[in-house]
């Protein structure tokens, strides 16, 4: 079989160069699997970040041929045909530490600031409440919580936000849908504060429902509903006089 | 937080939704009325002292002054990084005052 053209961005955050590689193709690879041929064979000094290879820990995202992936679940085959050159480059929207490892840390720090900690209702202090709440598989409110909450933190959606990439400020699609399962969590006590926390210019009244967070979620969430659904709770909770 | 932002947003979707029925409401009357053909002359006197429709386009002035701002703010901070306070009180007075001018357009042809 021919050989794959790779290009991987090389270079940290005072800026860099793409470089050439040139991989043994194989039946079946991911384009995780090209870059670690990459590392162990070619550029030991490559650095990339993947912990599970299965599609879990959500680690391992990067842009391929200009769109957000996670990488250890996309076949080489999907994203180029026989003879294309494959484009790898760091995650978008985030400081780029050293080649295609990307620093989380903004990602991350704007889910704290979303309020996306569980705070137990009847135990403020973190403490086990004394008794277990009852919640119906088949509530609403538990289903909205259920269709959001399987997010790995990959940061794929953050990436792929043009709002994230205009307003630096913008939290951004994955903290938004996991603030939306709390909102939805019968057992947490803390909305009052995280409603004020995902309103606003820096939340949930930017998003333009482009829906390109929904389209590129490897785990097939909506992260765009679940802001429509904040804006939709805020906008009638404040027209009732509910907050 | 940012009440200011959640507060614009309320107020651009509701005159949204004034502005929906209301530009269909504009199209309509407009159809209606001019079907045969008609000079400003028979227009003027259609109009003169109909305060419910004078009321109705004072709102669409308003409602269309505030919606068209609120989104230019929207685009000025996205596109060009421009955002603040200051800024947020000169795009609602570039609201009022595009309002204002639709106002005196209504004023004139239902009063003037
Ligand atoms: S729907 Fe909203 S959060 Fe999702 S990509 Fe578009 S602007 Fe970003
Ligand atoms: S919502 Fe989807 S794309 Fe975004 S971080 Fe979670 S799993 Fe990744
Ligand atoms: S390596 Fe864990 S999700 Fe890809």
């Amino acid at each position: 079989m021919a050989d794959l053209k790779i290009r991987i961005w090389r270079g940290d955050e005072t800026g860099g160069a793409m470089a050439d590689f040139s991989v043994p193709a194989r039946e079946n690879q991911t384009i995780l699997d090209v870059v670690t041929q990459i590392q162990r064979e070619q550029a030991p000094d490559l650095a990339y970040r993947f912990a599970c290879r299965v599609g879990m820990c959500g680690s391992c995202a990067m842009e391929v041929n200009g769109r957000a992936r996670w990488t250890c679940r996309t076949h080489v085959k999907r994203v180029a045909g026989p003879g294309e050159v494959v484009e790898i480059r760091p995650l978008a929207n985030l400081p780029v530490i050293r080649d295609l490892a990307t620093d989380m840390a903004p990602f991350f720090d704007k889910w704290a600031k979303a309020q996306g900690s569980f705070q137990p209702k009847d135990a403020p202090d973190g403490s086990v409440p004394a008794e277990f709440s009852v919640v119906p598989p088949n509530s609403k409110q538990r289903m909205e919580a259920d269709a959001g909450i399987e997010c790995i933190g990959c940061g794929v959606c953050y990436a792929s936000c043009d709002i994230v990439a205009w307003n630096p400020d913008y939290l951004g699609p994955a903290a938004m849908n996991r603030a939306w399962t709390l909102v939805n969590d019968v057992r947490d006590g803390a909305n009052p504060q995280r409603l004020d926390a995902v309103s606003g210019d820096a939340g949930c009244h930017s998003c333009h429902s482009t829906q390109s967070c929904t389209e590129r979620c490897p785990k097939n969430l909506d992260p765009s509903s679940a802001i429509a659904g904040l804006k939709r709770k805020l906008f009638w909770d404040s027209l009732l006089g509910r907050r | 937080m940012n009440p200011r932002g959640a507060k614009l947003w309320a107020i651009q979707r509701i005159t949204a939704a004034f502005l929906g029925l209301a530009v269909m409401v504009h199209l309509l009357t407009i159809m209606l009325a001019v079907r045969g053909g008609l000079s400003a002359a028979e227009i003027l006197g259609r109009t003169r002292g109909a305060e419910l429709w004078f009321g109705f386009y004072v709102l669409f002035a308003l409602c269309a002054g505030l919606h068209g701002a609120i989104g230019l703010r929207n685009i000025a901070g996205e596109w060009l990084g421009l955002r603040g306070r200051g800024l947020d009180a000169l795009w609602l007075g570039i609201g009022l005052v595009t309002a204002g001018f639709g106002m005196r357009a209504a004023w004139g042809l239902y009063h003037g």
